[in-house]
């Protein structure tokens, strides 16, 4: 067995969804190569090398891959997974978008957003919104996967000394182009993988009252999130979104706020270690979920709050 | 142009599903059902396509038992103009709906074809882009946007980071992100008038396609199920629960 996980990265760092990625391979078995597709990314694979159970760093420098275009990412992929019995990548928006175009190229099943690995080809996965987990078994000679973030620790960034190789790039399929970016700049840590989370819901009443929520999670050190009706509303960008259909969490700590506790909601976040909820209705479903309640005015609670975690304890 | 919308029939997203006492799946008796609804914001992506004039004409198409007639009804009274129903009872995974969508897309010749970006019964998100790594064509997968300009589109993408725009080929394939549209209800009108639109009955067998699963469920389970905890009265109560009791801050 030899499995390739397709790495995610911004230049300078592989993205954390790539780390739980090679943990999941480790337990998948066999060697472990990561490939990385970028323009210009030489330091991006001296660190990828140095990821601990990660055997080999395969390159494809090229101006073609400055921005991950799925057909030419795919095309990529293929070129390379002759040698390879398992391909795996993260499952966010670039894994998503990338490896259902390489399954079908190869004329196999791929197993999505995999939250334990049973045997080489047995794996476990939340369906309907994480209200069932399916266990199932890839029967294709290959087998493309992608990895739940949150169910697998990231391989530590130190450690490994793997050997990187040079791989050519596999040429434009000539089908799309970038045309630019609006991305949300944020100091604070990123969502999915943040130790605290603080979101918001349709109680927040404005884009505005947000600040509040940023407040609470400067003071934790965390980053904010947001359900569906929050993003809906235009109260914040897409990339807040928590749930079944926007991001994955699990932090130590999840703090909601103004959330009713929808099941595309919880879906998204009932993994995380202790969740706290402050919302003024007593019968919000967000309550059978949470480790602590606080029914009342958020306006009021979350600056309260906000402060008393100023005094030390 | 014609814009082909693939429309799956899944349980209604409000309904909480239960898992089956012998482990085998999900309970679907006397559930209610519904039309996926990243598959409505596609089917209204279409029509509105063709009321702005850039499409002549949209066509659903369903793949599964007989009840997913009912689902490609559902296209028609929105405002899809005809619907193509391949029937068949094998449990279809993404990679044979993706082959059975490519026979019809053969056939039918459409300059756009718009999917859900996934289905909120088993949560792949991989057909889209297996259509279009089938047929060649471009993906844009996760759209907030799309605008078609002469042989191309722009299109808006949801991403992890944010928002990404990128520019594609005609044909091609766009799956759905939930802020592109809001979906319509259809008019009591409209949904008489969809009894008498046609839907073309097609087998996998008439296509050619061989739709056997790859994938085998050894089981299907509860999850853990995560105990309600307290309600605190206090603020500095729930600071000293986080601190002292959970650790976590």
């Amino acid at each position: 067995m030899a499995v390739l996980v397709v790495g995610e990265h911004d230049g300078g760092a592989l993205k954390a969804a790539t780390l739980s990625a090679v943990t999941a391979a480790q337990k998948i078995g066999g060697g472990v190569s990561v490939l990385l597709a970028g323009s210009g990314c030489a330091p991006v694979a001296e660190a990828a090398a140095k990821v601990a159970g990660v055997d080999r760093v395969l390159v494809a420098d090229d101006p073609l891959y400055a921005n991950p275009l799925a057909e030419n990412v795919a095309k990529l992929v293929v070129s390379l997974a002759g040698g390879f019995s398992h391909l795996l990548a993260g499952a966010d928006s670039f894994g998503k978008n990338v490896m259902p175009r390489v399954a079908a190229l190869l004329d196999v099943a791929q197993v999505s957003d995999i939250m334990a690995v049973e045997g080489p080809k047995v794996f476990v996965r939340p369906i309907y919104a994480g209200n069932a987990m399916q266990t199932v078994e890839a029967t294709d000679e290959k087998v493309v996967v992608t990895v739940r973030g949150t169910a697998f620790e990231p391989a530590a960034v130190e450690g490994g000394a793997a050997k990187i190789e040079t791989v050519p790039a596999a040429g434009d399929a000539g089908l799309s182009s970038y045309v630019g970016a609006a991305l949300s700049r944020s100091e604070r840590p990123e969502l999915t993988s943040a130790r605290v989370v603080v979101s918001g819901g349709r109680g927040m009443q404005s884009g505005e009252n947000f600040h509040l929520l940023e407040k609470l999670a400067d003071k934790l050190g965390g980053a904010v999130g947001a359900s569906r009706a929050a993003v809906d509303a235009g109260y914040v960008p897409n990339d807040y979104q928590v749930g079944q259909t926007g991001k994955i969490v699990a932090p130590e700590l999840y703090v909601a706020v103004g959330i009713s506790g929808a099941i595309q909601h919880l879906a998204g976040m009932k993994d995380s270690k202790v969740i706290v909820a402050i919302n003024k209705d007593e019968e919000a479903p967000i309550f059978q979920v949470a480790d602590y309640g606080i029914v009342g005015d958020l306006f009021q609670l979350v600056p309260e709050l906000t402060q008393a975690l100023e005094k030390p304890s | 142009m014609k814009v082909l919308v693939a429309v799956k029939r899944v349980i209604d997203a409000n309904v909480k599903v239960r898992v089956k006492a012998d482990n085998t799946g999900v309970e679907l008796t006397n559930v209610k059902m519904a039309m996926n609804p990243f598959d409505e914001i596609g089917v209204e992506e279409a029509i509105r396509l063709k009321e702005a004039g850039k499409a002549t004409e949209v066509v659903a198409v369903s793949l599964g038992g007989a009840p997913s007639q009912e689902t490609i009804r559902t296209a028609l009274a929105m405002g899809a103009d005809r619907g193509i129903h391949v029937q068949t009872d094998v449990e279809l995974q993404p990679l044979a709906v993706a082959k059975l969508l490519k026979a019809v897309i053969e056939k039918e010749q459409p300059g756009i074809v718009i999917v859900g970006k996934q289905a909120i019964d088993d949560d792949s998100n991989q057909t889209g882009q297996m259509l279009a790594g089938l047929l060649g064509w471009p993906q844009a997968t996760f759209a907030s946007k799309l605008n078609i300009e002469g042989e191309g589109a722009e299109v808006t993408r949801e991403v992890d980071g944010g928002l990404e725009t990128i520019r594609i080929k005609l044909p091609a394939i766009i799956t759905t992100d939930l802020r592109l549209n809001e979906p319509r209800y259809a008019s009591l009108p409209n949904i008489m008038k969809a009894k008498k639109k046609p839907i073309e009955a097609l087998t996998p067998e008439a296509l050619g396609v061989d739709p056997k699963p790859r994938l085998k469920t050894l089981k299907v389970v509860e999850p853990p199920k995560r105990q309600a905890g307290i309600k605190v009265k206090t603020v500095q109560e729930l600071v000293d629960k986080l601190r002292n009791d959970a650790k976590v801050i």
